[in-house]
C-alpha cells in the first residue's frame, strides 16, 4: 500500500506535480506565436478585452438603437442595466453626482461583461490581472481626488477631520482616515483582481475532480456528485462576477460621495 | 549542499506560510456572515427600511471580504514570489 501511494506520487512528481493546473489559465500568452511580451503585443488579455468592449457596444448601441416602445430582450437587458447603474449613483452620491454617472456605467459594464466572458470555458478573464484592476483603481483614485480638489479647494481636507468626533479624538482619527484613504486604490484593485482569480481557480479544480476520479474505481459513483459540484460552484461565480462589478461600481460612487460632500 | 537544503527548506516553510495565510479566510467569513446576518434581522424587524440599506450591506460586505481577499494575496506572494 506504501509503495504503491509511492509509486503514485512519484508518477505524479514525474509529470510536474498536480496532473491539472489550475493557475495556467491566468497566463498571458502573445496571440501569434513567440514567448516575449512588449507593451505593443496582441495578447490573450488585449483579445478578451476587445470582446468585452465588442459585446457592450453590441448590447448598449445595436441592442438598444431601435428604440422600440416594446423592448426586445437585448434593448431591455440594456435599459435594465442602464437604469440598474443610474439609481446606484443617484441613491449614494446624490442628485449632484449623477454627472458622473457616465464614468461608473463605462467601469461597470467594462467589468461585468469582462467578469462574464471569463466564465466561458477556455476563455481568458482579465480583470484576474492586477495590472487591470490597478489602473482602474487608480484613475477613480486619481480624478475623485482633482474633483475633490477642484469643487472644495483645500476644504476637501476636511475629508479627514471628523467634527462629529470628541476633540481629543479627531487627531488619531485623522491619521486613520489618512491612512485608510490611501489604501483605497489597493484594496479597491486587489478585491476584483483576487476574487476573479480565486474563483476562476475553484471552478477550474472543480472541474478537474471529475474527470480526475472517473478513472478510478468509486468513480460512477463521485463523477455525478462532482458535476453537481461544478455547476453550484459555476452558479456561484455568476453571482460573484455581478456582485463585484456591482461593488466595484459602488464604491466608486462612495469616493465620489465623499470628494463632493466631504463634511461629515 | 547545505545551500540547496536552506533553498529546499525556506521554500518548504513559505508553502507551511501559504496555507497559514489561508485561514484568514475564515475571518473573513465570520465577518461577511457577520454583516449578513444583522442586516437579515434588521430587515425582518423593520422590513420597509430594508431595501433603502442593500447597497450599504454590500458595501460592508466588500470592506469584511477585502481583508480575507488580502490573506489570499500573502499566500499567492508566498507561493509563487517567494
Amino acid at each position: 500500500m506504501a509503495s504503491e501511494s509511492q509509486g503514485a506520487a512519484e508518477a505524479a512528481a514525474s509529470e510536474g506535480g498536480l496532473v491539472f493546473h489550475p493557475m495556467d489559465q491566468f497566463i498571458v500568452k502573445p496571440l501569434f506565436g513567440g514567448d516575449a511580451v512588449a507593451w505593443y503585443t496582441p495578447t490573450n488579455v488585449t483579445l478578451w478585452m476587445a470582446l468585452s468592449i465588442l459585446a457592450i457596444v453590441a448590447l448598449l448601441v445595436l441592442g438598444a438603437s431601435k428604440r422600440a416602445i416594446v423592448p426586445t430582450r437585448s434593448q431591455s437587458i440594456a435599459e435594465l442595466a442602464y437604469g440598474f447603474v443610474y439609481k446606484m449613483v443617484e441613491d449614494v452620491t446624490g442628485s449632484d453626482g449623477v454627472k458622473y454617472f457616465p464614468y461608473v456605467m463605462t467601469l461597470f459594464m467594462f467589468i461585468v461583461v469582462s467578469n462574464f466572458l471569463g466564465l466561458l470555458p477556455m476563455s481568458f478573464t482579465t480583470t484576474s490581472h492586477l495590472a487591470v484592476t490597478a489602473i482602474m483603481a487608480m484613475l477613480v483614485f486619481l480624478s475623485v481626488t482633482i474633483i475633490g480638489f477642484v469643487k472644495h479647494g483645500i476644504g476637501f481636507l476636511s475629508v479627514f477631520w471628523i467634527s462629529a468626533a470628541p476633540l481629543p479624538l479627531r487627531p488619531v482619527l485623522a491619521l486613520i482616515e489618512v491612512i485608510s484613504y490611501f489604501v483605497r486604490p489597493v484594496s479597491h484593485s486587489i478585491r476584483l483582481m483576487g476574487n476573479m482569480m480565486a474563483g476562476h481557480a475553484v471552478v477550474k479544480v472543480f472541474a478537474a475532480f471529475a474527470p480526475l476520479i472517473l478513472i478510478s474505481g468509486i468513480g460512477v459513483v463521485v463523477t455525478p456528485l462532482s458535476i453537481l459540484a461544478i455547476t453550484a460552484i459555476f452558479a456561484l461565480e455568476t453571482l460573484v462576477a455581478f456582485i463585484q462589478a456591482y461593488v466595484f461600481a459602488i464604491l466608486t460612487c462612495v469616493y465620489l460621495k465623499d470628494a463632493l460632500h466631504p463634511h461629515h | 549542499m547545505e545551500v540547496e537544503a536552506t533553498q529546499l527548506l525556506v521554500k518548504g516553510l513559505a508553502y507551511v506560510g501559504a496555507g497559514l495565510s489561508a485561514t484568514g479566510m475564515g475571518g473573513a467569513a465570520i465577518g461577511v456572515g457577520h454583516v449578513v446576518g444583522n442586516y437579515l434581522s434588521g430587515a425582518l424587524r423593520n422590513p420597509s427600511a430594508a431595501a433603502g440599506q442593500t447597497a450599504t450591506m454590500f458595501i460592508g460586505i466588500a470592506f469584511a471580504e477585502a481583508l480575507g481577499i488580502f490573506s489570499f494575496l500573502v499566500a499567492l506572494l508566498l507561493m509563487f514570489a517567494v
